[in-house]
């Protein structure tokens, strides 16, 4: 029971959202409707068990055993605490505490870790991106006529030359014929694995989510 | 000579952090407005929507947090600006729960600017999770998914609310993201399914995977990072945080090729030394 | 209300807190240091603060509780999935939160075929069977490379077999067509982290740096 279960919920959600597509019925419409509203809601559950889990390392392992760095847990709780009785509480919406948490500390916090990234991936650029053979001199010239190209600068360089010949026209090329081939691949790839992978969890031949046992 | 590019090859990272810190402020101080040239895939964009009849309805997905900001909350204002100016009717929605306070954010800039009334010209439904699920339930029923707006309002009571029942009634999707769920389940779930016409801005970093999606024709028009939403300011004449960005994007960027060449040099003569002894 | 250059003295702060945080983040350029830390712990913590405050508020509420409170009884479905979810957390019984990951993946998949195969592999496939013979001859050489192109990146990922002869070729064209998309990718890469960077400068610079004249003259300086 403790598999069979599972396996059949599997099957049925998954074949009705197929059904859904192929057969327009309202019988099928509104149960499809009704269990992609479940999912919603299910979905939104088990984040919140997540964020549980969070509090629950925090609370009563980390800060309890005193393991290292456990003052930066208290910082953690904070913030989370802060974030949620005001949420909870007033509300989310615009002018709440809430929000006013959310533009100057979330918002903050946020973007200035991805701006590190900006350092570390020129830096990255300097020690690693090195011409070894034919193939990473390709990567790196489209690279460079890219960067070029996309920014006002690649047009102020190259204005003297022939249409064809001008950065953005080139960058304009390798984006919607090489860049576009690549991708159109690997698309094409993911799809036929993501149907594959689809079909075998529904039927229950993919088990893995299942964990042990 | 080739000591100094042995020396450069063990330079402290810092020194590059430094060069680049330098590099973003100092066109901020000195501008040079370097005139930013449109590409066709954000001039597919603004034609769409520049053709749309008064009163359309345009979907605006607001699917990004705070880090795609730079790029992406300059798209937001800009195609409210356009659809405000042309008289377009705009509801957002956020599949990334960050999303509905800076969709509300530049609504109510623009909203400002163009004397458009919450409920009537726009309205805000905020976040659902569930991604591709939800967009797929947003075919079936708008206000049987967000029964309720970003600020908690019953939708039935908004008077624009009660015009939309499913993307039957939506003219044109937007999807503004910055990775999953986002533009690419836009396209699978929304443009594919219900034959809903849709264009997209995307982070830079996930712009080359949406030229396939250019180039079959599913999306209309592509704005791609910074850039991308600079040549949006640029079409709807009025310049904004990206258009004045686009110098130091240039200055840094020359920086990073300078670096490349620098370390590529020092690296083939390194090579060629080695190959010698 | 005192207002500071324009701003309520609430919001001067809020900006203040941003900047500190902001170059509080930066400070791990240098090193690593307990400032750092600190955002990093604010950072998680607010992050998950927000995301429960927000899942309830906009999906919880409104699509589970208002709606059984209004008598909705087929919600008591994902309520009950809800509550088996939770029994993870419970090692005896933990196996019944199964029910609710069976659902989830369920659903998931049958939503990811159909999306998967209508909007991506269909329209990919049909957008690359093009006439070939153009009214240009870029755009007919254009086509060409398309359709060579795409078939070899398809054999390079796809065919096992030894890559030789035309298989080789054809897997050979796939690779460099990789490389250039790669580089571009590359490229583009840098270009958002950069806009990133450019969008925190902006702010220190034309947000927080304006408040330091106009908090000057409210405190008497």
């Amino acid at each position: 029971m403790r598999r069979e279960i599972p396996l059949i919920i599997t099957f049925v959600a998954g074949f009705v959202q197929l059904v859904d597509f192929f057969v327009p019925h309202p019988l099928v419409a509104n149960a499809a409707s009704e269990l992609r509203q479940w999912s919603v809601i299910v979905i939104a559950a088990s984040i919140v068990l997540g964020i549980g889990n969070l509090l629950r390392i925090h609370l009563f392992e980390r800060i309890p055993r005193r393991t290292a760095g456990w003052p930066y847990s208290i910082v953690l709780l904070a913030g989370m605490f802060a974030m949620m009785i005001t949420g909870l509480v007033w509300g989310v919406g615009e002018g709440t505490p809430f929000n006013y948490l959310f533009r100057h500390l979330k918002v903050h916090l946020d973007m200035t870790m991805f701006a590190l990234l900006a350092f570390f991936i020129a830096s990255a650029a300097y020690r690693a991106f090195r011409v070894r053979n034919w193939e990473a001199t390709l990567l790196l010239l489209a690279a460079v006529i890219v960067m070029l190209g996309r920014v006002p600068l690649g047009s102020l360089l190259t204005r003297g030359l022939p249409t064809a010949l001008q950065l953005p026209v080139v960058t304009e090329w390798i984006m919607n014929v090489p860049n576009m081939i690549g991708f159109r691949g690997i698309m094409m790839g993911a799809a036929m694995g993501v149907m594959a992978m689809g079909l075998r969890i529904i039927l229950g031949i993919e088990r893995a989510y299942l964990g042990g046992e | 000579m080739i000591r100094f590019f042995e020396r450069l090859q063990s330079i402290d990272r810092r020194v590059v952090f430094l060069f680049v810190a330098i590099c973003v402020v100092l066109p901020f101080l000195f501008p040079f407005r370097l005139p930013v040239a449109v590409g066709r895939s954000t001039r597919g964009l603004f034609d769409e929507i520049e053709g749309l009849p008064e009163g359309s309805i345009v979907m605006l997905a607001g699917d990004y947090s705070p880090d795609g900001m730079p790029e992406l909350q300059p798209m937001t204002l800009a195609v409210y600006r356009h659809c405000f100016s042309r008289n377009l009717r705009v509801i957002s929605v956020c599949l990334w729960p960050e999303g509905p306070p800076l969709v509300e954010a530049a609504h109510q800039q623009v909203a400002a600017e163009y004397g458009k009334e919450y409920g009537v010209d726009y309205v805000n439904l905020g976040y659902t999770t569930g991604g591709p699920n939800a967009m797929v339930e947003m075919g079936t029923s708008i206000p049987g998914l967000f029964p309720r707006d970003f600020y908690l309002t019953p939708v039935e009571e908004l008077p624009l609310m009660r015009k939309i029942s499913n993307f039957a009634d939506i003219a044109f999707l937007v999807s503004i993201s910055a990775g999953t769920p986002g533009t690419r389940e836009w396209v699978q779930q929304v443009q594919s399914r219900f034959d809903v016409p849709m264009g997209a801005g995307v982070t830079a970093v996930s712009a080359p995977n949406f030229y396939p999606y250019m180039e079959s024709g599913q999306l209309l028009g592509l704005l791609g990072g910074m850039a991308g939403a600079a040549e949006y300011e640029i079409l709807i004449e009025q310049p904004g945080t990206a258009a004045r960005g686009m110098d130091a994007q240039s200055a840094v960027h020359l920086l990073i090729i300078l670096f490349v060449v620098l370390g590529n040099i020092s690296y083939l003569l390194s090579r060629r030394r080695e190959s010698e002894a | 209300m005192e207002t500071i250059g324009g701003l309520g003295w609430v919001e001067t702060v809020g900006i203040w807190v941003g900047a500190f945080l902001t170059l509080a983040i930066f400070s791990f350029l240098y090193r690593d240091n307990p400032v750092y830390k600190f955002a990093e712990s604010l950072f998680v913590g607010v992050g998950a603060g927000y995301w429960l405050a927000v899942l309830y508020q906009n999906t919880i509420r409104p699509n589970l509780i208002i709606e059984l409170a209004a008598h909705n009884w087929w919600r008591i479905g994902p309520l009950i999935l809800a509550v088996t979810m939770l029994l993870r957390l419970a090692p005896r019984i933990s196996w019944i939160s199964r029910w609710a990951i069976g659902f989830m993946i369920g659903t998931a998949a049958g939503v990811n075929i159909v999306g998967f195969a209508a909007g991506d592999l269909v329209n990919q496939i049909y957008a690359t069977i093009i006439p070939l013979k153009t009214p240009t001859l870029a755009q007919s050489l254009n086509s060409i490379f398309i359709v060579i192109g795409v078939l070899g990146v398809l054999i390079y990922f796809f065919f096992s077999r030894e890559h030789k002869g035309v298989l080789g070729t054809g897997a050979r064209i796939g690779i460099w067509v990789l490389m250039v998309a790669f580089g571009a990718s590359f490229g583009y890469t840098v270009m958002g982290r950069v806009s990133l960077l450019i969008g925190r400068i902006q702010y220190l610079l034309f947000q927080w740096l304006p408040t330091i004249p106009s908090l000057w003259q409210s405190i008497g300086g």
